[in-house]
């Protein structure tokens, strides 16, 4: 018995943690399921890709770091496409989900997510077409870890970000003001204002911050995978089973939720099929939902 | 009065849906270092009343003033900085954070070099809470609650503090020591404005106290003479008389 959906499960259960982790800060603090969640993924991998190719274009392409298969301008590029996924968040919000907040429907919200969704991927085809695009075409050797486990340099780049970007966030939540505002008004908005809490504040960073971890994922699987206007749609699925199975509002439950449909999803594809690798997810929610509604670090219902 | 009044609430209509207020005229004042009670019965529009006085309810006319600044529409979350205070009646604590952060995030307004002192001298004041001040707020029990819920208003050092029925759901014995706690918290200067069913303990320690009806003022007057007022305390008190039973309070 190989390991390896081990290996391959846990890198894919980070990426898809991250993203429910953005998932899970919307769903909590604005009270709707984002589908446009999905798109700032690919979102942040094509904004990603556009500012390497500009960089690239000014200066002679730069080399990379050897093993991995990117360079500075990636990381450059990477940091200025963060701040630009939340600023699309941002931008979103204001034209479309604020004026809806005030008529108070959250299946109002959700619709129209669903309807901007398909906006911004339609955008993003028209802009770079439907082909797969891809950060390097470098080959990257995966190296053997032992147990039959092979893993490439950038697939162990990616984990190691993808651990700081969940400390960052638990620094975050637990230490600074604008966290424990956020997880204030995740859990009471109408106490969060008497606390002297400026919940449109809140809700600002909520969207910069969930824009910027989407765009992480969406780099970590541009580089590992490719890149193209469906990526972050397709993701949604297991996005949503992560973020329930963990409980909504708990970042380490998005990051365990992620985990653990990786590896299952892995698992499936090792024992059972690749055809059935995206029904793992749907199958897990289902179950969740069944079974522990709150999910596993969910603190209270409804 | 002669001095003027810290907070002062002018023929307030306030109310959730637009032409239909619940406060339909009410106004009180309170002068500085007075405990004040709004008393009345259910659905007299007190709680609203206090609400729409910390900007959690649109008041759709009237005036209300903090040292003599207007703060009519101002919105609820600036309401702190201005050194107003309000413990909601329910659900006043952040139950999924520690006690600890629930000061932190009530004291973020204070500057910065004073925050932790301010913890302290909260933790000096209910030392109950002192050693558990890593445990979930959601742990606490009634009683600890709503000490915690004073504490978390009390870290902006407010001018007044505003409490809606800080007696609900607590026990007869935990009644009286919250009231001695509220008691003892006007000796440090801050003036307190509550609204109460519990009209007997809220008497006790009150200077004044209003009585809404159908959300207008129905009597004023100083605490003492109220509470010996017989008609009164019949109509309005649930009190029957000196020796009269109390509310019922469930455990």
């Amino acid at each position: 018995m190989s390991l390896q959906f081990l290996a391959d499960g846990l890198f894919a259960g980070a990426l898809i943690g991250l993203g429910a982790v953005g998932l899970t800060l919307t769903y909590s603090i604005l009270r709707f399921s984002n589908f446009t969640h999905g798109d700032f993924i690919s979102w942040g991998a094509y904004l990603t890709l556009a500012i390497v190719g500009g960089i690239a274009g000014v200066i002679a392409p730069a080399g990379r770091f050897m093993p991995f298969s990117f360079g500075w301008p990636l990381i450059v590029a990477g940091l200025l496409a963060m701040a630009l996924t939340g600023l699309l968040a941002l931008l979103l919000d204001s034209a479309l989900f604020k004026p809806l907040r005030r008529t108070g429907h959250g299946i109002v919200m959700v619709i129209a997510s669903f309807g901007a969704s398909l906006a911004l991927r339609a955008l993003l085809e028209f802009l770079f077409t439907s082909e797969p695009a891809y950060f390097s075409r470098a080959i990257q050797i995966a190296v053997p870890l032992g147990l039959g486990i092979r893993v490439t340099p950038d697939q162990m780049a990616m984990m190691g970000l993808a651990l700081v970007v969940v400390i960052a966030m638990h620094l975050l939540l637990t230490r600074t003001h604008i966290g424990r505002s956020m997880r204030a008004v995740s859990e009471n908005p109408a106490l969060a204002r008497v606390v002297g809490i400026d919940v449109a504040a809140v809700i600002r960073a909520t969207w910069l911050i969930g824009g910027a971890l989407a765009c992480v994922s969406g780099i970590m699987l541009g580089i590992t995978v490719q890149i193209r206007p469906q990526m972050g749609f397709d993701l949604l699925l297991p996005l949503f089973a992560a973020a329930i199975l963990g409980g909504i509002g708990s970042v380490w439950g998005a990051i365990l939720g992620g985990l653990i449909v990786g590896i299952a999803e892995a698992a499936a594809v090792q024992w059972v099929g690749a055809e059935f690798r995206s029904a793992v997810a749907f199958v897990l929610l289902i179950a969740v939902l069944l079974i522990r509604p709150r999910g596993l670090f969910g603190v209270r219902e409804g | 009065m002669s001095v003027s009044p810290v907070l002062l609430a002018e023929d307030v209509e306030a109310g959730y849906e637009p032409g239909l207020p619940i406060v339909k005229g009410a106004s009180i004042h309170v002068g500085r270092g007075e405990i004040v009670v709004v008393l009345g019965p259910n659905g007299a529009g007190k709680s609203t009343l206090i609400k729409a006085i910390a900007g959690l309810v649109p008041v759709s006319r009237g005036h209300i003033a903090l040292n003599g600044e207007a703060i009519t529409h101002r919105p609820a979350h600036l309401m702190v900085r201005l050194g107003l205070a309000f413990v909601p009646q329910t659900e006043n604590i952040f139950a999924t954070m520690t006690i600890e952060e629930n000061l932190q995030l009530a004291g973020h307004v204070a500057p910065a070099a004073e925050r932790t002192s301010r913890i302290e001298a909260m933790f000096a004041l209910f030392p109950d809470l002192a050693n558990r001040r890593r445990l979930a707020a959601g742990r606490l029990s009634g009683g600890q609650r709503q000490m915690l819920a004073v504490a978390r208003a009390l870290m902006i050092e407010p001018s007044v503090l505003m409490l809606d029925e800080p007696s609900a759901g607590l026990s007869p014995k935990l009644v009286g020591e919250v009231f001695a706690k509220l008691a003892e918290i006007r000796k440090t200067g801050v003036t307190i404005l509550l609204v109460e069913q519990n009209a007997r303990a809220a008497l006790a320690i009150a200077d004044r106290a209003y009585i809404l009806a159908d959300g207008r003022n129905r009597h004023e007057g100083s605490a003492a003479a109220l509470a010996a007022d017989p008609d009164i305390a019949a109509h309005y008190l649930g009190l029957g008389g000196a020796d009269g039973p109390m509310r019922g309070i469930a455990p």
